[in-house]
């Protein structure tokens, strides 16, 4: 089990070649309440840097990329009723997606939460 | 992720509100709480007196209605009363300053308003014989002709129903003008600062949009939109004067670029008022400009909408216009829609809207261009680039001016959030505006600018309003330098504290229904 | 310039506050070669409120006035009584002349008056939810299709015969630009032919069917077996509605089981004003609302607990989503939806169901009346308050001689379907409270002068 982050704020949880995406801490700091989360359907194919899922708050909507190659395993049911979890536990209960991964040395670009955190505090 | 954060807070924080003890009946005075039509009328009741209806046997089909609508109604008396009271909830131009950024608030003349109202124009069916209209197409006919000289250009297309309808039918002529020559260009470029309108209109007719980025002055890079010019490019879309407030001086090397290219300028008209009258788009090698009507000739706002917005064509682009259209043939007026379309439009791409257009708007718009004259509006463009400089100056020694060094802006000024105590936004300035009894200006717009605040004063406003409103401005922005945490929890006076906006996006009750 | 509050002192003084010698250091932007020295040369200079009007009334003297005659055109626009009341209160300078509702704390007046508008329309339709108002009804009708692809991710739609053919028309516009097939009908009599096309049509491509209600030609048509064979194939059925009025009389599209129901709401409230503004009306289930276009009103509470009123979920439109909006709209049509729901209240479903009715008999009587003339046949056998009347002569010619008698008869189908000889002597004739008893048998003795 290991998390890998991208410059986009973006998170993955990898396990095998399952993986599980969401959005990181800091990106829900920027975007504030969130009210809406449009998550991809299973079975969609992604291929890196595509546009997986739409975050909305009051004011401003965001694509969520996908961070690497794959297919859409089960989007995360629970944002339609309660959009909040991405603010609450944007690391955990608030995850977008899961994937299966077709490419696992797409994973070695990305940083590490150290390298994340230098990033962040870079901005 | 693509991060698009304005930093806006929706959410209130809860705050106290010291205007006294509350009444028993939640009404201020003045200010008086009203609920919904449907918590205070009924199905059973009325304010209109009908004629009888004779017994017959209908001929529905049997369809006929068998269960309650739920519309609920109410005496006249009570509806005259609803209305007002809810009127006096909303600011408007008739009540204070509205300087509303890229939307020029203007004066209504109620002349205008009389005008429209007359019958011989209020009272006629888009679908009489035309021998019985003539005096409205001959109306028409007029206003084309001074939105033509005004603008130079040869061509106008006076259906769009608003500006964002005119860009749609600009950008279809254009795509019209690329197919009749076989050429099936796909990208259409907009600079960074434009309007969501611009790259929502491209897509919604068939285009990919890409972005032109800004240079450090406020205005396209010239550069980067040469170096991104090539035979898939159809068209590029400029405001100008731009969302900044600030005049494009490169918009006829620009033109010329793109057209060397091989596509088409479009011109985004909605700050056309910092012009009318001493700039004419057509001079810059524009091929097509919407004109909003309720913004430069003053058709009313309302509330949002109705608005009107034809399109000036150029020479290139006139044979693709839209019908219907006005002609005149010997001294008679027609109009060339379906029927005869074929004979005398061959190349139009259609019709973009059921009749002819805004004809309310205008009668309202040639009234008041009636009224200006040709000298009347260069005055008009004079008084509303000298008010926002007069505000830019006068304010730029206490908030960021990010453009202010590069010169003179046009008819608005354009402000950032720099400076402002941790915590304070331009979302508090313009909640602390409101107390003061202002319309706030346009916040958050164009992106380019953090914490943007567009002023837009207009030629309507006197010189003593607007130093009144210089005073109470500069004030407000104190509060926020200074950090002052009632401003936070602005506005305290209004009808409304703060809404939540979250609340109502989180879970949308978007129709009333029982409790 | 008596709109303009500076004189030459304020010009002045503020010149001298900016730090510039004359207005012209102010347009240093502009080219040299684009600035005007002087006035625009053929244009007139201002004139007096007074010889304004002068202008203006001999211009509206031209027209032949609706409400001078009997008067029986409808086609997508109609002739109705709006009480005075309307008029005054959109008058008032708080609604005439505020925006859009961005800062909802000095804007609750507006806002809740498209919250009830929106309610009302919902209502109207049987449709879970409306939006703030779009343009018009034609253009409400290409973002019902465009809305239906969205969701449906397919390119096939069905329109049907009935359909305005200026609805149609806006619809091949913007269809040869998108790329959606559209399959296009011609109106028939009674609407059976049409309606079998329909059912036969629809499959597992098509996108939307669209249907109008009641159609062109009057027809007023149970919706219930093609919304049922719409599901079946996972198609859309949009109800476009031109005349609202009927809903009084009639079951809605939205009980029918429409899953978008869009309208023109002029006969409420707005007034004929040669075409427009109008006010379109959109409606759908809700569980489609996030492809909806246009402004959406939701409730809410302030920071005191108070309810209120927003603009909500702006996250589909153009000035957030730019390129990736579900329409370019930007505006609604405000002050005419006001209109329509300051007329809606006065009336309330009893005045509706009244008013309706009250068009409804006096269409039949008239239709009745006009189909016992010798060279008249009235086609349409079950309509609301407009229905199509084939003469023994082309009817464009008819109208033209009524017209020269002071009546304003009904629309030429040759207008409205040019080159279509089969219905050259057709014309469609609307009847709603306006007309008396007294234009109607001015209209028939005229009309049997004609056609003898």
């Amino acid at each position: 089990m290991s998390r890998y982050f991208s410059e986009d704020h973006e998170w993955i949880q990898v396990s095998g070649t399952s993986a599980t995406v969401g959005i990181t801490d800091y990106a829900q700091g920027q975007l504030g309440d969130v009210v809406y989360v449009e998550t991809p359907e299973e079975g969609k194919a992604l291929t890196k840097g595509d546009d997986a899922a739409v975050v909305e708050s009051v004011k401003a909507a965001s694509d969520v990329y996908a961070p690497v190659d794959g297919t859409v395993t089960e989007g995360n049911a629970a944002l339609a009723d309660n959009p909040a979890l991405v603010n609450s536990d944007p690391e955990g209960e608030g995850w977008f997606f899961k994937m299966e991964l077709s490419d696992a040395s797409q994973l070695e670009t990305m940083m590490d939460e150290a390298a994340y955190k230098a990033f962040v505090e870079g901005l | 992720m693509s991060m698009n954060n304005v930093g806006r807070p929706t959410a209130p924080n809860i705050g106290t509100n010291d205007t006294g003890p509350m009444t028993s009946t939640g009404n201020r005075a003045l200010m008086l709480e009203e609920v919904l039509i449907f918590e205070k009328g009924g199905v059973d009741r009325s304010g209109v007196d009908l004629e009888s209806v004779p017994e017959f046997t209908s001929r529905l089909g049997g369809l006929e209605r068998t269960e309650e609508i739920g519309l609920f109604g109410l005496s006249e008396a009570e509806t005259v009363r609803h209305y007002t009271r809810l009127s006096r909830q909303n600011y408007g131009i008739d009540l204070g300053f509205f300087p509303l950024g890229s939307c020029t608030m203007k004066h209504n003349p109620r002349l205008n308003e009389k005008m429209a109202r007359l019958p011989g124009f209020a009272d006629i069916h888009p679908l009489q014989p035309q021998s019985t209209v003539q005096g409205a197409l001959e109306l028409i006919d007029q206003l084309a002709g001074w939105l033509m000289k005004l603008t130079n250009m040869p061509a106008v297309a006076m259906s769009p129903k608003a500006g964002a309808h005119g860009e749609l039918c600009g950008i279809l002529a254009i795509r019209a003008a690329l197919e009749a020559r076989g050429d099936a260009r796909e990208v259409v470029l907009v600079p960074e600062s434009a309007h969501g309108t611009n790259p929502a209109t491209a897509a919604f007719a068939g285009y990919k949009v890409e972005n032109i980025p800004a240079n450090a002055s406020g205005r396209v890079d010239v550069d980067a939109l040469k170096a991104r010019l090539g035979p898939d490019v159809a068209a590029v879309m400029i405001t100008n004067p731009n969302t900044c407030g600030l005049f494009e001086p490169d918009m006829k090397v620009i033109s010329d670029a793109v057209h060397t290219a091989g596509a088409f300028v479009y011109c985004d008209g909605a700050n056309f008022n910092a012009i009318v009258g001493r700039v004419r788009p057509g001079d810059l090698g524009v091929d097509a400009m919407h004109i909003n009507l309720h913004k430069t000739f003053s058709t009313p706002h309302g509330g949002g909408g109705p608005g009107s917005g034809p399109v000036v064509l150029s020479a290139a682009l006139a044979p693709f216009a839209p019908f219907p259209m006005v002609r005149k043939v010997g001294g008679e007026y027609h109009l060339v829609e379906e029927e005869n379309a074929d004979a005398e439009a061959a190349n139009s791409f259609g019709r973009m809207v059921a009749f002819h257009g805004q004809m309310g708007m205008f009668t309202r718009a040639l009234s008041y261009i009636m009224s200006h004259g040709a000298d009347g509006l260069r005055q008009v463009a004079e008084d509303a680039v000298l008010n926002a400089n007069y505000i830019l100056r006068s304010m730029e020694d206490v908030l960021d001016a990010p453009f202010a060094a590069s010169g003179p802006c046009m008819h608005e000024a354009i402000f950032s959030d720099k400076g402002f105590a941790d915590g304070m936004t331009t979302l508090d300035v313009a909640k602390g505006l409101i107390d003061e009894g202002y319309h706030p200006m346009t916040m958050y717009f164009p992106l380019v600018v953090h914490g943007a605040m567009l002023v837009e004063p207009t030629e309507t406003e006197s010189k003593r309003d607007i130093d009144q409103f210089i005073a109470a401005f500069r004030y407000v922005v104190q509060r926020a330098k200074d950090g002052d945490a009632s401003l936070s929890t602005a506005p305290h006076h209004a009808p409304r504290r703060r809404l939540d906006e979250t609340a109502a996006a989180r879970n949308p009750q978007l129709v009333w229904a029982k409790e | 310039m008596r709109y303009l509050p500076l004189n030459h002192d304020d010009r002045r003084a503020m010149l001298n506050e900016i730090g510039v010698n004359s207005i012209d250091d102010l347009f240093i932007d502009v080219p040299k070669e684009a600035q005007l020295s002087g006035a625009i040369e053929g244009l007139n200079d201002h004139i007096s409120e007074m010889a304004v009007e002068r202008h203006f009334h001999g211009l509206a003297n031209k027209n032949m006035v609706a409400g001078q005659g009997p008067f029986f055109l409808g086609a997508g626009a109609y002739r109705h009584h709006v009480p005075a009341s309307v008029d005054h209160i959109i008058q008032r300078g708080e609604f005439l002349t505020a925006y859009t509702p961005y800062q909802p704390e000095i804007a609750q007046g507006t806002l809740q008056m498209l919250f009830e508008f929106q309610t009302q329309v919902a209502r109207l339709f049987g449709t879970d939810v409306a939006n703030a108002s779009m343009y018009d009804g034609s253009t409400a009708c290409w973002e019902a299709i465009s809305m239906a692809g969205r969701i449906t991710k397919r390119k096939n739609v069905i329109l049907s015969g009935g359909l305005h053919p200026h609805y149609v028309s806006v619809a091949s516009t913007m269809a040869r630009f998108t790329k959606d097939i559209l399959d296009i009908g011609m109106p028939d009599e009674n609407g059976d032919a049409d309606m079998a096309r329909l059912l036969s049509s629809v499959n597992k491509e098509t996108s939307a069917v669209v249907v109008q209600y009641p159609d062109i030609v009057g027809n007023v048509q149970d919706l219930r077996a093609l919304s049922a064979s719409c599901a079946e194939n996972g198609a859309l059925l949009i109800v476009v509605v031109t005349e609202p009025v009927a809903l009084g009389a009639v079951t809605s599209p939205g009980e029918m089981g429409a899953d978008i129901v869009v309208g023109e709401g002029q006969s409420i409230g707005v007034g004929l004003q040669f075409g427009g503004p109008y006010v379109g009306l959109f409606g759908c289930k809700s569980k489609y609302v996030r492809q909806m276009p246009g402004r959406l009103c939701g409730e809410t509470v302030d920071a005191e607990g108070k309810r209120g009123f927003v603009l909500t979920l702006s996250t589909r439109e153009q000035h957030i989503r730019r390129d990736k909006a579900t329409s370019n709209i930007c505006t609604n049509s405000g002050l005419c939806a006001l209109a329509f729901s300051i007329h809606m209240t006065l009336l309330g479903e009893k005045g509706l169901r009244h008013l309706a009715m009250l068009n409804h008999q006096k269409a039949v009587s008239l239709a009745d009346k006009l189909h016992a003339l010798d060279g008249v046949e009235v086609l349409t056998k079950q309509f609301f308050n407009e229905f199509a009347v084939k003469l023994n002569k082309p009817s464009r010619a008819v109208l033209h001689e009524l017209a020269e008698q002071g009546i304003l008869g009904g629309v030429s189908m040759e207008r409205l379907y040019p080159g279509k000889d089969a219905l050259e002597n057709i014309m469609l004739v609307a009847v709603t409270e306006t007309s008396t008893d007294e234009d109607m048998t001015r209209f028939v003795s005229v009309l049997k002068e004609l056609v003898a």
